[in-house]
């Protein structure tokens, strides 16, 4: 395996971690705030706090490292992506920023404030969908040259369907995880109410997911044929999701195993996504960036493999305790520690 | 839009978010250690009012933390998106600590988690003050990786340039230049100091409301002896840190100096004006003493900035941010040495109400200070954005709408800033030291 290949690799599972971890925070925000408007609040919203408080900053990690990861290994992906993401990613910045500190202004602050419950729903499904433009405008299309810098054209990012089809995947797949996870854990607390508000919210969001994700890759035929062609080469990752889902939904749908749910709900959008990534290569950008032509030199290539593996003996046993002492605490997680 | 100039307003953008910043940051770094201080001085003692101290801090502490969260990763992301060109550069040699950094803060993040939501979970309280050490060594590594690019942009190492390509390049090289020593320490130090100095004018400010006397007296003598201790340890670290920019970026100190002509023997010019022919009027020289701070010898020559094409000057404006933080620097010092020399002998008139509010001012004045030394630093490394090899011109993202962006910056930091203080204000007025006192049965942190 290349150097360039272990580095899009673990970023890529990084990605991976943040569209889980961030997807179940994300989704979360959302019912939270749905549930308000329906005056659920007090079925949630226990089962909500008792997982975020703990986890929310760690959520937050996933995404720094891939972006920092991603400026280590392929230092031109930083002119390129930097140059023309200027606006979307601000925007996604100040919508992380204020997701954030309004989490924390309201946990540690006014407990119970509506606007701050809004905002926070809110945010969970704006983020996701600016975030999913990064990679739209990386299918290639929306990007010229100009006198050798790269610039992105709003015009044709915000006509393309494309563009829209993976907004709404985006914003699905959200729910979806979220509400896959959260069945999971409301299962848990033993609270029978939460967990079959939560068992509808992923009845509700199975279909339109698949219909999103098919709709992609039907867009993409007409928008990069290479890439559309390299999907259909590995068209049996894309199945063995599909079928995941199938049982996953087929285990939710029973009442049964909401564990095993969980774990086979994360199989299928790890075979997807994976599927979409290796799709993908070699390209960062289309057409203009590869992994060959944006890596790093080899010593910092060794160097930056050798901290992610120190790091990463240090942190999976911290985390480890994380999610013993919380999320797998039979105690804490049932509010008999509080 | 407004200023259709990118590079202008990419150093604005940065300046805003590094300013903005620093504030969390220093918190971030200096905090733990106070909590940890404070936790253990409970235990040790046997003393609630400590270990309330300790309890209180956190609580407090996780508010600064997520903004310092997310503005830490504003930064991170508008490294590349301000500065693309640099980044691509600097990708090369300097990504190392970036990533390290991450993994520091994950480690700090985690523990703090689990630190905040299991103060009754242990038996052995010993233990739970364990859960501390990463989180205050994670703070300060994260000071240190991070410092650490800054150092490797004021004295880029650890690579070649031949015919314009990167050649060599050495990670780890890049990471230890000659800047490094200096820098890290200094950052560390001030942080703690300025932290100390805050949590005293705190304590000090609580004292003249007439809040609980013996938690803030406590609070206050140990904050003034630990704020003295790192005054004193920023004032030495600041010396050095003279002679390695004599040494390395001499045209720095001259222009924080406005020592133009290279001379033996030279003064220290503390404040005044200039003139329209660069002559200082109105300031403060002290004979000698710049040569002492550059050489340690009051006969050394100091070089000027007739070294220097009029292109390389620094903005002469540095020579006010770099007074201010050495005002505020002797000023703390002093006020904090009179304290404890005060306590010692039992002299009374620092209780009285003019002194209080001289401390409680120090919160104020330290952090003018960390402001005033980092930009000092910055602004003193222009036109550079990596000295030498590469201007902030050369760097600068080339994209529309940085203005807008600005613009919209500055409303979020707006709300963030106003957001902290109103939260910090309503989570202790709410509950006052008295009645946690009261009430104190134990119970895991909500």
């Amino acid at each position: 395996m290349s150097l360039e290949i272990i580095g899009i690799t673990v970023l890529w599972l990084f990605l991976f971690f943040y569209i889980i971890v961030g997807s179940i925070d994300f989704g979360a925000g959302v019912f939270n705030a749905h549930s308000i408007i329906n005056g659920k609040q007090h079925i949630l919203s226990k089962v909500i706090q008792r997982y975020l408080s703990p986890v929310w900053e760690v959520t937050n990690v996933f995404f720094v490292f891939f972006f920092v990861g991603i400026i280590g290994f392929f230092p031109d992906s930083a002119f390129y992506f930097g140059s023309i993401l200027l606006v979307p990613a601000s925007i996604s910045i100040i919508l992380l920023a204020l997701r954030g500190s309004y989490y924390a202004f309201e946990s540690y602050g006014s407990k119970g404030h509506r606007g701050y419950a809004f905002m926070y729903g809110a945010t969970g499904i704006l983020i996701p969908a600016s975030l999913s433009v990064v990679l739209t405008i990386s299918e290639g299309g929306f990007v010229y040259l100009d006198d050798g810098q790269p610039v992105l054209s709003y015009e044709l990012l915000f006509m393309s369907p494309l563009t829209w089809a993976i907004v709404v995947l985006s914003i699905v797949a959200v729910l979806y995880i979220s509400s896959v996870f959260l069945t999971w854990y409301a299962s848990k607390t033993e609270d029978q109410e939460a967990t079959g508000i939560m068992r509808k919210y992923v009845l509700i969001w199975a279909v339109p997911l698949i219909v999103a994700a098919g709709g992609i890759i039907f867009e993409l035929q007409n928008h990069n044929s290479v890439h559309f062609d390299s999907i259909l080469n590995l068209w049996w990752m894309f199945a063995i999701s599909f079928v995941l889902w199938a049982i996953t939904l087929w285990l939710i749908w029973n009442r049964r195993k909401y564990g095993l749910a969980v774990w086979l709900m994360i199989g299928q959008f790890a075979f997807a996504f994976f599927g979409y990534g290796i799709s993908h290569y070699p390209y960062l950008l289309y057409p203009y960036l590869t992994i060959y032509d944006g890596f790093t030199n080899e010593a910092m290539a060794i160097s930056l493999i050798v901290v992610f593996i120190l790091g990463m003996m240090l942190l999976l046993p911290s985390l480890y305790l994380l999610l013993r002492l919380f999320l797998f605490d039979p105690k804490y997680v049932k509010g008999k520690r509080e | 839009m407004f200023i259709d100039d990118p590079v202008l307003m990419s150093r604005l953008l940065t300046l805003l978010t590094l300013s903005f910043h620093i504030f969390y940051a220093t918190v971030g770094v200096g905090l733990p250690l106070m909590i940890m201080l404070f936790h253990w001085l409970g235990i040790k003692k046997d003393d609630i009012h400590y270990i309330l101290m300790a309890r209180r801090l956190a609580k407090g502490f996780v508010v600064t933390v997520a903004v310092g969260v997310v503005t830490g990763t504003a930064i991170g992301l508008q490294l590349a998106l301000l500065w693309p060109n640099f980044m691509q550069l600097a990708g090369h040699i300097i990504a190392l600590p970036l990533f390290m950094e991450v993994f520091a803060f994950f480690f700090e993040a985690i523990f703090l988690g689990i630190y905040l939501y299991t103060w009754d979970r242990f038996d052995n309280q010993k233990k739970h003050l364990l859960l501390l050490v990463p989180v205050a060594i994670g703070g300060a590594m994260s000071a240190f990786f991070i410092t650490v690019v800054n150092s490797f942009m004021n004295a880029p190492g650890g690579f070649e340039m031949i015919n314009g390509e990167l050649a060599n390049v050495n990670p780890l090289l890049a990471m230890f230049t000659v800047a490094m020593p200096t820098k890290v320490t200094h950052v560390l130090a001030t942080a703690y100091m300025t932290i100390a100095f805050t949590l005293a004018a705190i304590a000090a400010f609580r004292l003249m409301k007439g809040s609980h006397k013996a938690y803030y007296k406590k609070s206050l003598n140990v904050m003034m002896k630990v704020g003295f201790v790192f005054a004193i340890a920023a004032a030495i670290i600041g010396d050095f840190s003279g002679k390695y920019l004599a040494e390395h970026q001499p045209e720095k100190l001259a222009a924080a100096e406005w020592h133009f002509e290279t001379e033996e023997q030279a003064p220290l010019i503390l404040w005044g004006i200039l003139d329209e022919n660069n002559e200082v009027k109105y300031g403060i020289e002290i004979p000698f003493a710049l040569s002492i701070l550059a050489h340690s010898d009051p006969n050394a020559e100091v070089i000027g900035l007739d070294q220097f094409p009029e292109e390389h000057h620094p903005p002469l404006i540095i020579h006010y941010f770099f007074d201010t933080m050495i005002t505020v620097g002797m000023f703390m010092l002093a006020l904090s040495f009179v304290f404890l020399v005060a306590r010692w002998r039992n002299w009374t008139f620092v209780d009285k109400k003019w002194y209080r509010w001289l401390i409680v001012m120090g919160a104020p004045l330290s952090f003018l200070g960390i402001q005033a030394g980092w930009w000092m630093s910055e602004v003193g490394r222009q036109p550079w954005i990596l000295r030498g090899i590469m201007t902030v011109d050369e760097g600068a993202t080339t994209a529309s709408h940085v203005d807008l962006v600005f613009f919209f910056f500055v409303l979020l930091y707006l709300i963030l800033g106003v957001g902290t203080i109103v939260v910090l204000r309503k989570m202790f007025k709410d509950k006052p030291v008295e009645k946690e006192l009261e009430s104190y049965a134990g119970g895991d942190e909500q």
